[in-house]
């Protein structure tokens, strides 16, 4: 690797250049990238604001760049960026948590 | 952005009060070594270079920097301790050419320009001229801010001026941030004011609209969206209406040049500016259409190059010499701060251009 680093904020502006090595493949996902953040039944904004929750809970370095940006440009409040990414947060958690539920049935089958 | 200032950069003896330091500053770095085109070989790319005006649509007349706010990003570096202010035998010098100008629409901005002690004066003289558009930039809380403009909201219906003020946010906090302590409440209270002598109602004649200028270093969204949230907030909130909201980007020089250097988003902020480049919007910048008057009577192409002393490049440099024609055709003056009137929809006193 050129760099000692594994994430660096000038890659993000290097995303389009995926579709150099695989352009049919490339093409075809920004077009479908572009489209879902086309104003729908969600707004632009709501699908920003999902997109920001989700880039915390995939821990995504340029995603959270380019969405704390592109909600602010959207005029969410930081009240609101920072429930969003509760609500990710506690999916996450609830995520992890409810699969106690096999542990604690384990544990009966096993030691009850 | 950083902490709200108190005095204008001009008190506060900074280097970038000066236009010459902030020309530098955009001349130079990024753009002297290359690493970012300048504004003008971006638009040789299109062979849009150099600008030229069309036929004059508006004059913008700013009759004073004095203010009394001091906004964290305001281009004019407005403020209290502004004591540049347009004298009556410029304003005489204006209405002649007020009367005479194919311009359709006159825009008198400041600072607060109602803060100019013959502002009044002014407003019912220029309003005889039958100009089709009358706009003052008002920045709300100035309504507010004493005894003596409380009956401004009458004042504007009786003389049909179209009013536009800022609003960078619906809510108190984005708001404050930027335009300082306590102008939300005023501002929602002059708006509800407004809405009460008749301006800003769905089927009114008396024009209010609002302009959001984003509060950090960031471009504005949409303008569409933008609209139906403040729409939405100011009227569940505080049964505010208005008519349209104007997205302006704001342009790299003055307090916000000094905010983003001193926040070291300097470049990454110049860098989304280039990034958003569209040459559709160069087709519709406002200084094709538009000519800024400073409060000494000097003619410019642009607020923004008034600010950055960039005076029209023409024989006619001054109102005392106005002649439409010979001032038409000129090549308008440019440099980086002009990429925040390109970028992405584009940029303008109203709104974006494309």
């Amino acid at each position: 690797m050129a760099s000692n680093h594994y994430y660096d904020p000038a890659d993000l502006k290097k995303f389009g250049n995926i579709t150099e090595w695989s352009e049919e493949l490339g093409t075809k996902f920004f077009d479908y990238y572009g489209k879902v953040f086309e104003e729908g039944a969600l707004t632009a904004r709501e699908k920003s604001l999902i997109a920001l929750a989700v880039a915390h809970t995939e821990q995504c370095p340029y995603c959270i760049d380019a969405y704390t940006k592109d909600t602010l440009q959207r005029g969410v409040t930081k009240e609101q960026m920072m429930e969003a990414v509760h609500v990710g947060a506690a999916i996450k958690s609830g995520a992890a948590l409810v699969h106690s539920t096999m542990m604690m049935n384990k544990v009966n089958k096993l030691d009850g | 952005m950083s902490k709200l200032k108190t005095q204008s950069l001009h008190k506060r003896e900074s280097e970038l009060a000066e236009a010459n330091r902030q020309l530098e500053i955009l001349s130079n770095g990024i753009f002297g070594s290359d690493e970012l085109p300048t504004f003008a070989k971006k638009i040789k790319e299109t062979n849009q270079f150099p600008l030229r005006p069309k036929k004059l649509e508006i004059l913008q007349i700013n009759v004073g920097y004095m203010c009394n706010q001091v906004c964290d990003h305001c281009h004019v570096d407005a403020g209290p301790d502004r004591k540049e202010i347009m004298t009556k035998e410029t304003m005489l010098q204006c209405l002649e050419v007020i009367k005479i100008t194919g311009a359709h629409t006159l825009d008198l901005t400041g600072g607060a320009p109602e803060m100019n002690p013959n502002f009044r004066w002014f407003v019912d003289e220029a309003s005889k001229a039958g100009i089709k558009d009358f706009i003052v930039r008002s920045n709300l809380t100035i309504i507010r801010a004493n005894k003596k403009h409380y009956d401004l909201p009458q004042f504007f219906k009786d003389h049909n001026v179209h009013v536009v003020s800022s609003m960078p946010h619906w809510t108190r906090g984005k708001t404050d941030k930027q335009r300082g302590d306590g102008v939300f409440d005023k501002s929602i209270k002059a708006l509800q004011e407004l809405n009460a002598v008749g301006y800003g109602m769905p089927d009114s004649d008396l024009r209010l609209d609002l302009v959001y200028n984003p509060t950090g270093a960031f471009l504005p969204g949409d303008q569409m969206g933008l609209e139906k949230d403040f729409k939405k907030g100011l009227l569940e909130d505080f049964g505010i209406q208005f008519h349209n909201l104007f997205a302006i980007t704001n342009l790299p020089i003055s307090r916000f040049l000094d905010y983003l250097i001193a926040s070291e988003n300097y470049e990454d902020y110049m860098y989304q500016l280039v990034e958003a480049y569209n040459p559709a919007a160069v087709k519709n910048v406002m200084c094709i259409n538009t000519i800024s008057i400073s409060w000494d009577g000097y003619l410019y192409d642009c607020d923004f190059n008034q600010m950055l002393g960039l005076q029209v490049a023409s024989k006619v440099k001054h109102i005392s010499d106005y002649n439409e024609d010979l001032l038409n055709d000129r090549n308008i003056i440019i440099s980086q701060h002009c990429y925040g009137c390109t970028a992405g929809a584009g940029s303008s006193c109203q709104g974006v251009v494309t």
